[in-house]
């Protein structure tokens, strides 16, 4: 199954640099998976997350607010259980 | 404390490379290497231990927090608090506002979180005890969460919802004390350090080439400026000086990094402390940047009073420090 990579940010350098991660960690580990940037603030908002750059797997907010390292995107990619970070939305999915 | 820094500074210039104490140049290189080892070993601890802070207390924490409790007035106080130990990304500040107000959190207490975290953070408190010592940094600390609790009190009262713009008063209408399902990370210390360790050295790596620069163009100006050269243009008697440094400054950006090595050599050589402070603030807490970024949520309006106010308050406190120091 296609994985659904999701890099929220408006475009600083971090997130800049978390999408650069990611797209190399795929690149390099032949995942099988879709990368999209999501910069629109209106659709980022919608993701409940206060702080970019945020990684979105599979419709799950996995980090936010820093830039992860490589092995830390490659084990959240390999586990089938994407752990949120710490909080998962409630009911506002606007 | 740092009586050895200065020992292998004199060591490195003097013995090393053999330079007369009398030379500015020698003057400027041993400055350098004396004040960016010190500002570094500062700033690796207070970035370390803001780390840890941090780490068991995430932005969400603070909404859920701010949103849940109620704080009889002193919201203002812990809003403008959780903006010292929360650092953010300027990029973050309009998902910040939003979810502030979402969480049903008011405006103005919004606006203390958001005025305080970039005056004061991480980064300025260990450059701040660096270069003018502890004193001095507890009254800019203290200062700087008054700052953003007074302008936070005094931008709620001036009812400014309306001027937000129309998808955000949908977004106010909306609000909520909803609670974010918290899913409580039972991790341990061990497991944390790692996360930690990694942010302190890219936040380090980060502000790095800033403070190099910042202290170089100090160390050089160290050496070759006069003592007292700006008194003549500014001294504390100057009534105008505050203000005019503090407009000067709305627009630059730069971060606390960047700006505070200079700040320190313009006291050195004669500008009152308060009226550099002013500046300083200026520069790090309000930007033309920011202002764009805000366009999102807020109308022109509203963004001309957030500065406003802040402004104002930037100046009265400059004034203050002129006072007391």
């Amino acid at each position: 199954m296609t994985t659904k990579i999701q890099v929220l940010g408006t475009g600083c350098s971090k997130c800049k640099t978390m999408t650069s991660i990611v797209e190399s960690v795929v690149k390099e580990n032949n995942l099988n998976a879709t990368i999209e940037k999501v910069e629109d603030i209106m659709d980022i908002i919608t993701f409940n997350v206060m702080t970019t750059p945020a990684l979105v797997i599979d419709g799950i907010v996995t980090i936010k607010g820093r830039v992860p390292s490589k092995k830390e995107v490659l084990d959240l990619l390999n586990s089938n259980a994407h752990k949120p970070e710490s909080n998962s939305s409630g009911n506002c999915r606007s | 404390m740092f009586d050895w820094i200065q020992q292998i500074a004199d060591w490195l210039v003097y013995d090393v490379l053999g330079m007369q104490p009398e030379n500015h140049l020698a003057e400027a290189l041993n400055f350098f290497i004396y004040d960016s080892t010190k500002i570094l070993i500062l700033l690796f601890v207070v970035i370390f231990f803001m780390g840890i802070v941090n780490s068991y207390f995430p932005i969400d924490k603070v909404k859920n927090f701010l949103s849940r409790k109620k704080l009889y007035g002193l919201e203002y106080l812990m809003a403008s608090l959780f903006g010292v130990v929360t650092p953010f990304c300027s990029c973050s500040s309009v998902p910040l506002f939003i979810g502030f107000v979402r969480g049903g959190i008011p405006l103005g207490v919004t606006f203390a979180f958001l005025i305080t975290s970039p005056l004061v953070n991480e980064v300025a408190i260990g450059l701040f005890v660096g270069l003018f010592g502890v004193k001095t940094t507890i009254i800019y600390v203290v200062s700087g969460i008054l700052l953003g609790t007074i302008s936070g009190v005094i931008l709620q009262k001036l009812k400014l919802e309306n001027y937000l713009t129309p998808w955000v008063k949908d977004v106010l209408a909306s609000a909520q004390r909803e609670q974010d399902i918290f899913l409580q990370e039972k991790q341990t210390f061990k497991q944390r350090l790692p996360i930690i360790w990694d942010e302190v050295l890219k936040i380090l790596k980060g502000v790095l080439p800033y403070v190099l620069i910042g202290i170089a163009i100090g160390g050089f100006m160290h050496g070759y400026i006069p003592e007292g050269f700006f008194e003549k243009y500014m001294d504390k008697d100057n009534l105008f000086a505050v203000p005019i440094a503090t407009i000067v400054a709305v627009p630059m950006y730069s971060n606390a990094a960047g700006i505070l090595p200079v700040v320190q050599v313009l006291v050195t050589k004669g500008i009152p402390l308060g009226t550099a402070i002013a500046f300083m603030m200026g520069v790090v807490g309000l930007s033309l940047p920011e202002a764009m970024l805000l366009k999102k949520v807020m109308t022109l309006k509203l963004i001309g009073i957030f500065f406003g106010v802040v402004t104002i308050c930037i100046i009265i406190s400059g004034y203050l420090f002129n006072m007391i120091l």
